[in-house]
């Protein structure tokens, strides 16, 4: 990057600068932290709301039907109509139900995902925490989640949600090892775990064309594990409404349905800006060679946009997935990783040590 | 009944995983329940419970005219709704030994095999719905939708059509019928291999298929599974081929037969099927020839005393109405021989052994409707 343009830490030095002029350091924390968890707590709730009317339309034109069109300009306000009926809805309780893991359960998955969202790069000096282990802490936030899913299937004292829960914690601890080692596979080509350096360090050209063909098979099984990581079709046995009706979350209503909604959509954002960040370079704008004048032009887009052109792209494919595809049977779902994503990648990887070691890379 | 369910269920000394699906559930298709019993995901066996929509139709009819009870029998399976009236017209027909008009014949086979394809496109719509593959719905919808359009332009319904009256018809079919039907045939015809590109190729539709739920050819007439579930196991069942009725005698078209027994040969021979009905129709469409619509029947039809049967091919099988008549304007006694009633019941047997997911594929390839096994 030559230029500083859109720099976000420009931005929020002067905002810390401004604050520290006003009170003590301990209360600039403090301010700092209730501003950012705002921040968050409003993106959260757009993206969320956002992301449901996405699907709508994007299934919609997979289906040859037009999608939400009457509440608002294009439907637009039609999701929001969707979270007042849900807030309105009555909270069902459960007889013999967990009371306490039973209300627990939302929380723990949507606050996984919250926490996931914290080391996200949105764009140059956008980040709410640079962890120098950041690849690591996402997954393991991520992986909070399925806690919260097995929680949900066992307090609901309904065999359905059982069924469902345990399938989805068979699956996530499964598909993981595959997110991992794709991932990994990047950390060997940059170097580093910091979401920020990985960004740094394709500057020159993101790592799905510069690590060659290595790079692009950890990319195709990234995407494939992460559907299945966040219970999303071909991958949503967990769910399985033809099968389970509606697996672990059968017996919630209102706020807590929604909640679990919500962390599913969340989710897929944030696998999709993962993938962004580590295959297709992040808030970094699309560079080609020599070409300065291309080059130029694509950095005067904000970083911003460029990291969300990317997620998007990623949001669209797994939405793609999920509406042509039929979904897969446990033992299948099962084989797939164990018997083909995962050697697959583990030779991958190896082979990637090599080409890092030779210095073949670009 | 196995020794092991007697255990489990009767005797009480059950520590399987048993879990109820239905009445109300989105893949059983209607008001069903199945018993499963669960050894982990595996299936061990299944009871299915029926009766949830018992009607009473057969004692209904008892004490109806036979024109009136013609309106019953669409509901019982309301996709083949026409074959099912025409089957009561048969025997009714025969019964009194009147001539039905030429042209009656041919617009009764052309409602049949329409009636025929809008089931079968209902049943891809379904099957796609229970392998997880939403978009298909879609997909079988939009096309079954084109049938119901000429269906209610000339019935004035597009469901529950009672189109079909002892003698003949209930009136003329509409002066479109025969372009919008031509019209509809030539669509059709370039939007069945979509159905192909969607799901039919799909790799993963192809594993949850072959191989799941083997019906062999001695299971299927041991249970009596007739229809596109029989044929797919190379059981020759097809009544318009074994007793021809309506113009099928008058018609060339070829018997399906699959030779897999699993699911996917019984949704091969769904899909062949739909192309075979559109030929079907193709040969008759141009050349109904003119006349009446109906025979010369009295207002009020008294069968005379004796026993009367026919049988007729719907969209999911053997159709057998059985008429018992003591010569008044009302049947002694009316029974059905529905296809479904005895397609549910092989159900244990091909699922026994699978997985929760294999459970609803096969009995989706069994293409189940709830009413017509409870009537």
């Amino acid at each position: 990057m030559s230029s500083n343009l859109y720099d976000f830490s420009t931005l929020t030095s002067s905002i810390h600068a401004a604050l520290s002029g006003m009170m003590s350091s301990g209360w600039v924390v403090f301010t700092e932290l209730v501003l950012i968890g705002l921040l968050f707590l409003l993106f959260y709730a757009l993206l969320g709301l956002f992301l449901v009317y996405l699907e709508r339309k994007v299934c919609a034109i997979i289906q040859n039907r037009v999608g939400p069109n009457r509440v608002g300009k294009w439907g637009l306000l039609q999701t929001i109509a969707d979270l007042i009926k849900l807030l309105l809805k009555e909270l069902i309780p459960i007889r013999k139900a967990d009371p306490i893991l039973f209300n627990l359960a939302p929380f723990i998955v949507i606050l996984a995902s919250f926490m996931a969202m914290a080391a996200l790069p949105f764009a140059k000096g956008l980040q709410a925490v640079d962890f120098n282990i950041g690849v690591f802490y996402v997954m393991a936030v991520s992986s909070l989640g399925v806690v919260g899913i097995l929680l949900a299937g066992w307090s609901s004292n309904s065999k359905y949600s059982l069924i469902g829960a345990i399938r989805s914690g068979a699956q996530i601890v499964s598909y993981e090892l595959s997110v991992g080692l794709s991932i990994l596979a990047i950390v060997v080509f940059s170097g580093t775990m910091q979401l920020s350096g990985i960004v740094e360090s394709q500057a020159d050209g993101w790592w799905l064309f510069k690590g060659h063909i290595p790079a692009l098979i950890a990319f195709v099984i990234f995407l494939i594990a992460s559907t299945a990581e966040i219970n999303r079709g071909p991958f949503d046995l967990a769910e399985a409404e033809s099968e389970l009706t509606a697996g672990f979350h059968t017996e919630y209503s209102g706020i807590k349905f929604a909640f679990f909604f919500l962390a599913e959509y969340i989710n897929m954002f944030i696998v999709a800006a993962i993938g962004a960040t580590i295959f297709l370079g992040g808030w970094m704008p699309f560079h080609i060679g020599n070409w300065e004048g291309f080059n130029h032009i694509m950095n005067y887009i904000p970083s911003m946009v460029w990291f969300f052109l990317k997620t998007f792209f990623i949001v669209y494919l797994i939405m793609w997935f999920k509406w042509t595809f039929p979904r897969l049977r446990i033992d299948q779902l099962l084989t797939l990783e164990w018997k083909y994503l995962l050697p697959i990648s583990l030779v991958n990887i190896v082979f990637i040590a090599f080409i890092v070691l030779m210095g073949w890379h670009f | 009944m196995s020794e092991e369910i007697i255990k489990d269920v009767i005797v009480g000394e059950n520590e399987d995983y048993i879990i109820n699906m239905g009445p109300q559930h989105p893949s059983t298709h209607g008001v069903l329940r199945l018993e499963v019993c669960l050894k982990g995901e595996t299936v061990k066996y299944l009871i299915p419970h029926i009766g949830y929509i018992h009607r009473g139709i057969e004692k209904m009819c008892e004490a109806d005219t036979y024109q009136q009870l013609i309106h019953l029998t669409d509901r019982m399976d309301y996709l083949s709704a026409h074959m099912n009236n025409e089957a009561v017209c048969l025997c009714v027909e025969d019964a009194l030994q009147v001539e039905i008009p030429e042209r009656v014949k041919y617009i009764r086979t052309i409602l049949d095999e329409l009636n025929r394809i809008a089931s079968h496109q209902l049943w891809w719509c379904a099957f796609g719905m229970d392998l997880g593959a939403l978009t298909s719905f879609f997909y079988g919808l939009r096309d079954r939708e084109h049938i119901l359009d000429i269906f209610e332009e000339s019935f004035g319904s597009r469901l529950l059509h009672s189109f079909v009256m002892p003698g003949g018809l209930m009136h003329d079919v509409h002066p479109n019928f025969q372009k919008r039907t031509k019209e509809f045939i030539k669509y059709f015809r370039k939007k069945l291999p979509e159905y192909d590109q969607l799901l039919t190729g799909n790799i993963i539709f192809q594993n949850r298929a072959k191989g799941i739920g083997y019906m062999s050819r001695e299971t299927a007439i041991g249970y009596g599974v007739t229809g596109p579930s029989g044929r797919g196991s190379n059981f020759a069942c097809d009544v318009r081929k074994i007793a021809p009725y309506g113009a099928y005698d008058k018609v060339q078209f070829n018997e399906i037969l699959g030779t897999g027994g699993d699911t996917f040969a019984r949704y091969q021979v769904r899909m062949a099927e739909m192309w075979e009905s559109m030929n079907i129709i193709e040969q008759l469409i141009d050349n109904i020839p003119e006349g009446d619509y109906t025979a010369k029947m009295k207002p009020i039809i008294k069968l005379p005393a004796g026993e009367y049967f026919r049988r007729v091919e719907t969209a999911r099988g053997e159709l057998a109405v059985y008429v018992v008549s003591d010569g008044n304007k009302s049947p002694y006694r009316m029974k059905f021989r529905t296809p479904n009633f005895s397609n549910l019941f092989v159900l244990n047997t091909l699922a026994s052994g699978h997985k929760i997911a294999d459970l609803i594929a096969i009995s989706g390839s069994l293409d189940l409707v709830i009413p017509d096994i409870d009537r």
